[in-house]
C-alpha cells in the first residue's frame, strides 16, 4: 500500500487532529478576540472536510498498519454519527459557550480531539490502540465536563467523572492484559485465532477478561452498574458537553465493545451474551425507574440515556446482521432524538429558562416550535411512530424475537411504556400546565435553529423513510459478520 | 395505479394539521374551516368509497400497494373490504360531526384541531391498513394525541390522571399485541408484514394457541375487554366532547377491528381454542357495564359506562364465532359509534350551558333544547334496542349469533338490555323532563351548527334501523370469507 493510499484512508483522523492543532494553536497565537471568531469557522470546515472524507471512502474496506487499524463500513458508520453529533454540537454551544467562558476557542479544539478518538476506536483492531483511543477521548471528556472553573457544579462534575473513569480504565487495562497473556496477542484477529474454538481450559482466564473489558465498555455506553457518573456528570457538564457525552462517548462504546466481542471473543459467545442480556435488561429497567423521579431535566434525560443504552444493548444480544443493524440505526435515531432533545434545552437555557423540568411549563404556549420539537424528541426516544425512534425499537425488537427471546422483548417493550411516563411528563408541562410568563423564549441564533433544524429532518425523515439507511447498515453489518 | 382513494382519506386530516400548524393562531375561524374542511373531504370520499364498493366482487378493494422497508418486507399496503368499510365511513361522519360541535372552542383552538385530526388519520390508517406494521403505526399515532387532547382540554378534575392512565394502559395492549404480531412475522418465515399473505398461512395449532391470546387481549384492552376497561370510561368523562365522541365512537372500534384483523383473521385456530373462554368476559361487560351506569349520578359517567356494556356486544359478537354474530358485532360497531357520538355531543351541549353534569342538577331540559332531547330520546332508543333502530338489529345479530353458541351466555347478557332500557329511561327522565331550575331558564339556544350535527346521527341510526341491508350486505361481503376459514 502507498503512502498516499494510507493517507486517503486515514483522511477523517487526520484532518480532525489537524484542525484540532490549527485552533488550538491559532488560539494561543492569536491576541486579537475578533480574529478568534474566525476560530468557530476553522472548526466547522475541519468537521465538514471530514466528513467529506467519511463520504469519499464509502464502502471501502482495508486493514492498516498490520492489523492494528481497519477501515470498513462498520468502522464508517460509527465515525459518521462522531461527526454529525460533534458538528451539531458545536453549532448549538456557539451562544451558549459565549457568555459562560473566556476562553471558547479551546473548546472546540478540545471538542475536535474527542471526537478524533471516537473515530479511532470506531476503527482499532488492537487492544493498545483501542486503549490509546479510548483514552484520548476519556481524558478530553474530562476537561469538556470541567470547563466551566467557575461553575462548582461543573467541577464537581469532572472529579466525579475522572475518578469512576479512571478506574474503569484501569480494570479494562487489567482485562487487555489478562487477554494478552491467554492468547500472546493484542490483535483482535489473532486472539480469536489463539483462542480457537470454545477452548474449556481457557474459559478460567477469558471470563474474568470478559468482565474487566465490560467494566469499561460499560462505563463508556453508561450501562448499569457503571452508569453512577452519568446523572452528576451530566446534570453538572456544560449542556452542550452533556449532549456530547450522551452520544458520542455512547457510540464509542458500542463500536468497540461489538469489535472486540465479535472479532476476537466469538468463541465464547454464550457467555458474554448471558452476561450482555443481563446488563441489559437491568440498565434499562433501573435507568427508566429512577428517571421517573428526577426533577431535573439533564438529569432525567442522563437516566433516559441510560435505559436508552440497555434497548441498544439488545442488538449485541441477538449478535445476527439483523442485530448489529438495529443496533447501528439505533444509534443514528437516538443520536438526532437526544440531541434534539438537548439542543431545546440549550435553546432554553439561553433564553434563561431553569433546568429544572417545571421550568418548562407552558412552553407550547410560550414558543410553540421549541415545545412541538421538544415533543417529537421526546416522543422518538420513548419510541412512538412515525418516528425514528419507533423504527429503531422495533428493529431491536425484531432481532431479539427472531432468536425467540420472547421474555427479554416482553421486558423491552414494557420498558418503552414505563419510559413513556416520564417523557410524557416534560411532555404535560409543555402542553397541559399553564405558562408561569407570557413572553417567548428569547434568543434562538440561527447556527442553533439550524441544529434542531437538522435533528428534526433526522428524527421525522428516519421515521418516515429509513429505508436507504437501514440497507446500508444492513450491507455493512453484513460485511462485518462475515469478515 | 388506480385514484388513490384510501390514502387521501387518512391523509386529508394530516395536511389539514400542517395546515392549521402553519396558520397564526389568532385565526380562529380560518383554523376552523380548514378543520372543517378537511374532515369533509374525508367524509365524502369514505361516503364514495362505501357505495363504489363492489358488493358482487367482495374482497379487498381500493388496493394501494408501495414499498416501504424492503429489507423487513414492509409495505405501505392500503385496501379495504366489507369489515372496515362501515368503520371508515363511520369515522368519516364522526369527525365530521365533532369538528360541528367543537365549532365554539375558543380555548388554544389551533392545536386542539391539529392534534384532532392527526387522531384521526390514525383512526383512518388503522382501518385501510393491509399490512402490519403499518396498521400498528397508525394504531400508536392515534393513541398519543388523545394523551394531549384530554390532558390539555379535558375536564380540569381528572384530566391529567385519565389521559395518563388511558395512555399507558392502550400503550401495554398494544406493546402485547407487538410481541404477537413479531411472532407471526418470524413463525411464517415469509418476509413479508402483509396481512393477505400471512393470512393464508397455516400456523402450526400450538403456535396459535399460544399467539392468539397476547394479540386478541392486547387489541381488546382498546376495545374495552372486561377487566382491562378501566380506563375508558374514565377517558371518556375526562375527554373534551368531540374527543369523547371520537373516542367512543372510533377508537374503541379501532382495537375491535384490529383484534378482528389480526387475531381472529390470521390465527383462526387461536381463536377457536380461546373465544369460549374470552366470550365469558363480554359477558360481565355487558351485564356489569350496564349496572354501573344505571348506579352513576354523572350524565357522562352514564355514557361511558353504557359504552363499556355495548362494545361488550360487540366482543361478543366475535367471539361467537358464527356468520350472524360476528357481522352483528360489525353493525354494532357501527351502530353504536354513531349513537354514543350522539350522546357525548348532547352530555357536551348541556355541559357548555348548565356547567353541571350531576343528573339530580338537571330537569326539564326538553323545554328548552327540544331538538337535543328528541335526539337524545332516539340514541338512547337505539341503545335500549328498540326495533326500528339501528341498536336492534344490531344487538338481534349478536344475540342470534351467541345464542347458537353459547346460549347461556345469550340469556345472561338479556340482563343487560334490561338494565340498559332502565338508565336510559331514567336518565331521559331526570335530564329532560321534570320541571325545570330557574337557573337554566336563560341558557343560550343550540346553534344551527350542533343541529346539524346532531341531526346527521339521529337521522342514521334510523336509516339503518330502518334498512339495515344497506350495511349488513356490505358487511357480509366482509364475513363471510373469514368464517369459510374458520370452518
Amino acid at each position: 500500500m502507498t503512502l498516499s493510499q494510507i493517507l486517503a484512508l486515514l483522511a477523517p483522523e487526520l484532518i480532525l487532529a489537524i484542525t484540532g492543532l490549527v485552533v488550538l494553536v491559532l488560539d494561543m497565537v492569536w491576541r486579537d478576540e475578533k480574529k478568534k471568531e474566525w476560530l468557530l469557522y476553522v472548526t466547522l470546515v475541519g468537521l465538514v472536510g471530514t466528513l467529506a472524507a467519511i463520504v469519499t471512502l464509502w464502502h471501502q474496506a482495508a486493514v492498516l498498519f498490520s492489523g492494528i487499524y481497519t477501515v470498513d463500513m462498520f468502522a464508517l458508520l460509527f465515525k459518521l454519527i462522531a461527526i454529525v453529533g460533534t458538528g451539531l454540537v458545536v453549532l448549538s454551544a456557539i451562544e451558549f459557550m459565549r457568555g459562560r467562558t473566556p476562553y471558547p476557542c479551546e473548546f472546540y479544539s478540545l471538542l475536535l480531539f474527542a471526537t478524533l478518538g471516537i473515530s479511532l476506536i470506531a476503527s482499532a483492531t488492537d487492544l493498545i490502540l483501542i486503549y490509546l483511543a479510548i483514552e484520548l477521548l476519556s481524558i478530553t471528556s474530562y476537561i469538556l465536563t470541567g470547563y466551566l472553573r467557575q461553575d462548582p457544579k461543573s467541577n464537581e462534575a469532572a472529579i466525579k467523572y475522572f475518578l469512576y473513569g479512571a478506574v474503569a480504565s484501569a480494570v479494562m487495562l487489567y482485562g487487555m492484559s489478562l487477554l494478552y497473556g491467554a492468547t500472546g496477542s493484542t490483535n483482535l484477529n489473532q486472539i480469536a485465532m489463539a483462542l480457537g474454538p470454545a477452548n474449556a481450559s481457557l474459559q478460567e482466564i477469558i471470563f474474568p477478561a470478559v468482565i474487566f473489558l465490560l467494566v469499561g465498555f460499560g462505563f463508556k455506553i453508561g450501562a448499569v452498574p457503571f452508569h453512577q457518573w452519568a446523572p452528576d456528570a451530566y446534570e453538572g457538564a456544560p449542556t452542550p458537553v452533556t449532549a456530547f457525552l450522551s452520544v458520542g462517548p455512547k457510540a464509542a462504546g458500542f463500536a468497540v465493545l461489538v469489535r472486540v466481542f465479535l472479532v476476537a471473543l466469538p468463541s465464547f459467545q454464550p457467555d458474554w451474551i448471558l452476561l450482555l442480556s443481563v446488563i441489559s435488561v437491568v440498565t434499562m429497567t433501573l435507568g427508566n425507574l429512577v428517571a421517573i423521579w428526577q426533577k431535573n431535566i439533564k438529569r432525567m434525560l442522563a437516566y433516559s440515556s441510560i435505559a436508552q443504552a440497555g434497548y441498544i444493548l439488545l442488538g449485541m444480544v441477538a449478535t445476527s446482521t439483523l442485530g448489529i443493524t438495529s443496533l447501528v440505526f439505533y444509534m443514528f435515531t437516538y443520536l438526532f432524538a437526544n440531541l434534539g432533545a438537548f439542543i431545546i434545552i440549550i435553546a432554553f437555557s439561553n433564553g434563561g429558562g431553569g433546568d429544572s423540568v417545571e421550568d418548562y411549563a407552558g412552553l407550547s404556549q410560550r414558543s410553540p416550535g421549541l415545545a412541538l420539537a421538544m415533543l417529537l424528541c421526546l416522543l422518538s426516544l420513548a419510541g412512538i411512530p412515525p418516528l425514528a425512534g419507533f423504527i429503531g425499537k422495533f428493529y431491536l425488537f425484531a432481532a431479539i424475537m427472531k432468536d425467540g427471546l420472547i421474555w427479554l422483548m416482553l421486558i423491552g417493550v414494557l420498558n418503552s411504556v414505563i419510559s413513556l411516563y416520564y417523557y410524557l411528563e416534560v411532555v404535560r408541562q409543555m402542553y397541559i400546565i399553564p405558562p408561569k410568563a407570557e413572553e417567548p423564549v428569547s434568543s434562538t441564533s440561527k447556527a442553533l435553529s439550524g441544529a434542531l433544524l437538522i435533528t428534526m429532518i433526522g428524527v421525522l425523515l428516519l421515521g418516515l423513510y429509513p429505508a436507504p439507511l437501514i440497507e446500508l447498515i444492513r450491507v455493512a453489518a453484513c460485511a462485518f459478520l462475515s469478515g | 395505479m388506480s385514484f388513490p382513494f384510501l390514502s387521501i382519506i387518512v391523509f386529508s386530516p394530516v395536511v389539514g394539521a400542517l395546515i392549521i400548524a402553519a396558520l397564526p393562531k389568532e385565526k380562529h375561524l380560518a383554523i376552523k374551516l380548514v378543520a372543517v374542511v378537511s374532515a369533509f373531504i374525508s367524509m365524502v370520499l369514505s361516503i364514495y368509497v362505501f357505495f363504489d364498493y363492489d358488493q358482487a366482487a367482495g374482497g379487498m378493494q381500493f388496493e394501494e400497494q408501495i414499498r416501504w422497508i424492503p429489507s423487513l418486507g414492509i409495505s405501505y399496503h392500503l385496501g379495504t373490504d366489507g369489515i372496515s368499510l362501515p368503520l371508515l365511513l363511520l369515522t368519516g361522519i364522526i369527525i365530521f360531526c365533532g369538528v360541528l360541535i367543537s365549532w365554539e372552542k375558543d380555548v388554544r383552538p389551533k392545536e386542539f384541531f391539529a392534534f384532532l385530526l392527526i387522531l384521526v388519520a390514525g383512526v383512518f390508517g388503522v382501518f385501510v391498513s393491509l399490512d402490519l406494521f403499518l396498521l400498528f403505526v397508525f394504531y400508536e399515532l392515534a393513541v398519543l394525541p388523545m394523551y394531549l387532547l384530554i390532558g390539555g382540554w379535558g375536564w380540569p378534575v381528572t384530566r391529567e390522571y385519565a389521559a395518563m392512565k388511558l395512555t399507558l394502559y392502550l400503550l401495554v395492549g398494544s406493546s402485547i399485541a407487538l410481541i404477537g404480531i413479531l411472532a407471526i412475522y418470524f413463525e411464517a418465515g415469509l418476509g413479508t408484514f402483509d396481512i393477505m399473505t400471512l393470512s393464508q398461512v397455516g400456523f402450526t395449532p400450538l403456535f396459535q394457541y399460544l399467539f392468539f391470546l397476547p394479540i386478541f387481549v392486547g387489541f381488546g384492552v382498546l376495545a374495552g375487554l372486561w377487566p382491562l376497561h378501566t380506563w375508558s370510561p374514565d377517558g371518556h368523562v375526562a375527554a373534551p366532547t368531540a374527543v369523547s365522541m371520537l373516542h367512543a365512537g372510533v377508537l374503541m372500534k379501532m382495537g375491535a377491528y384490529s383484534a378482528l384483523r389480526v387475531g381472529i383473521f390470521i390465527l383462526p385456530i387461536g381463536a377457536q381454542k380461546w373465544l369460549p373462554w374470552i366470550v365469558v368476559l363480554t359477558v360481565v361487560n355487558v351485564v356489569y357495564g350496564s349496572m354501573v351506569a344505571f348506579a352513576q349520578k354523572d350524565f357522562k359517567y352514564v355514557i361511558g359506562y353504557s359504552s363499556v356494556s355495548h362494545m361488550g356486544y360487540v366482543a361478543m359478537g366475535l367471539a361467537s364465532m358464527t356468520v350472524i354474530g360476528i357481522s352483528g358485532a360489525s353493525l354494532q360497531m357501527f351502530s353504536h359509534g354513531i349513537m354514543t357520538g350522539l350522546f357525548f355531543a348532547v352530555v357536551g351541549l348541556i355541559y357548555r350551558r348548565t356547567h353541571t353534569r350531576q343528573i339530580p342538577e338537571l330537569g326539564g331540559l326538553a323545554r328548552k333544547m327540544p331538538f337535543v332531547a328528541i335526539t337524545f330520546i332516539i340514541g338512547g332508543m337505539a341503545s335500549m334496542g328498540m326495533p326500528g333502530l339501528s341498536g336492534f338489529v344490531a344487538e338481534f345479530q349478536v344475540l342470534a349469533g351467541t345464542w347458537q353458541a353459547y346460549p347461556a351466555i345469550a340469556a345472561i347478557s338479556l340482563i343487560g338490555i334490561v338494565i340498559t332500557a332502565a338508565y336510559i329511561i331514567k336518565v331521559s327522565y331526570k335530564v329532560f323532563f321534570g320541571s325545570l331550575k330557574s337557573e337554566y331558564e336563560g341558557i343560550s339556544a343550540v346553534s344551527t351548527i350542533e343541529k346539524v350535527a346532531l341531526f346527521i346521527m339521529a337521522a342514521l341510526l334510523i336509516i339503518v334501523g330502518l334498512y339495515p341491508s344497506i350495511l349488513l350486505d356490505v358487511i357480509n361481503t366482509g364475513v363471510v370469507p373469514i368464517m369459510m376459514r374458520l370452518r
